[in-house]
């Protein structure tokens, strides 16, 4: 008999072993299609993408305007579309404005420019506090947004997804694109943290 | 509609605990669960707006279960609802490897 009710349930990875056993039996799926697309976002699709489109939009004006008037045609130019980034807003941080990006109903995120999401941006404690109190989550992020700077929390859903163009960090005016793509970091895209600062 | 997923605004989740250097994958059933998904609605067998409401039919599992458990329940409940398998074929399948070991 398949079914005890005082069985407990087999391990999360037996099932999962069953899932891709029963689909690649009936040829439903392809397994070297299966281990391509992992490879793709656990090695080749990251973060580093969306830094190389920050420190375009640092060094060059025009592309600047023409990734803030439309973000996926500009984010593309260099190379990164896909699924998951199909339509992008870009969100430019000033000395008045500070932007967060959270995903409040699941796990939105661009992934042509920052990869999968980390485990913080899909929790709960994430998702339920950012939109109601983001400048105390921030600061358990390090990141104190001073009073006069207003912050705003861009819920992102299955159609937009949202990329934080940080502030060029002051002092970097002899740095290459290159070198200052090193500056970007994952968190300063999504509105929880900073570009680093060159010591 | 509102949810068990709907967490904007909610209270008592406690502070947002963060990972250092935190891999993309913590486990390898996580890997395949999302290729899985990945492949399923690339082939078109199901599209990601299906996963996701799947997801929230979870009930209250929902807010006990990880990331990538939410995946896999979506993928066991899709899978069977548009029969790419049974749930007899997956016990079967499930007791076989166990008794492979």
């Amino acid at each position: 008999m398949a079914h005890s009710h005082t069985a407990p349930p087999p391990p999360i990875a037996l099932r999962v072993k069953a899932i891709e056993s029963l689909l690649v039996e009936k040829k439903l799926i392809d397994p070297d299609a299966l281990a391509a697309v992992i490879d793709l976002y656990e090695r080749k699709i990251g973060p580093r993408n969306g830094a190389k489109v920050i420190a375009r939009a640092w060094v060059d004006p025009d592309y600047k305007q023409r990734l803030l008037d439309d973000g996926s045609a500009a984010i593309a130019e260099l190379g990164f579309s896909g699924a998951q980034g199909e339509h992008m807003i870009v969100l430019e941080n000033t000395d008045k404005v500070h932007n967060v990006v959270v995903c409040t109903l699941c796990s939105c995120y661009p992934w042509p420019v920052l990869g999968l999401p980390p485990v913080w941006y899909k929790s709960a404690p994430y998702r339920s506090r950012v939109v109601m109190e983001p400048r105390e989550v921030l600061k358990e992020f390090g990141l104190a947004i001073p009073g006069d700077v207003e912050v705003r929390v861009w819920d992102s859903n299955a159609e937009l997804r949202y990329l934080v163009l940080p502030q060029r960090p002051k002092g970097t005016e002899g740095l290459s694109e290159d070198e200052l793509a090193e500056l970007v970091t994952r968190d300063s895209m999504i509105g929880t943290g900073q570009p680093v600062y060159p010591s | 509609m509102n949810g068990v997923h709907d967490l904007g605004g909610l209270h008592g989740f406690g502070p947002v605990v963060r990972e250092p250097d935190e891999a993309v994958f913590h486990a390898d059933w996580e890997r395949t669960v999302f290729g899985l998904l990945e492949m399923l609605a690339y082939e078109g067998y199901f599209n990601i707006d299906e996963a996701r409401h799947a997801i929230e039919r979870m009930g209250p599992d929902y807010l006990t279960t990880s990331y990538y458990e939410h995946w896999l329940a979506g993928i066991q409940m899709l899978g069977i609802e548009k029969g790419l398998f049974t749930r007899e074929e997956l016990d079967r399948k499930i007791l076989a490897l166990q008794a492979e070991g």
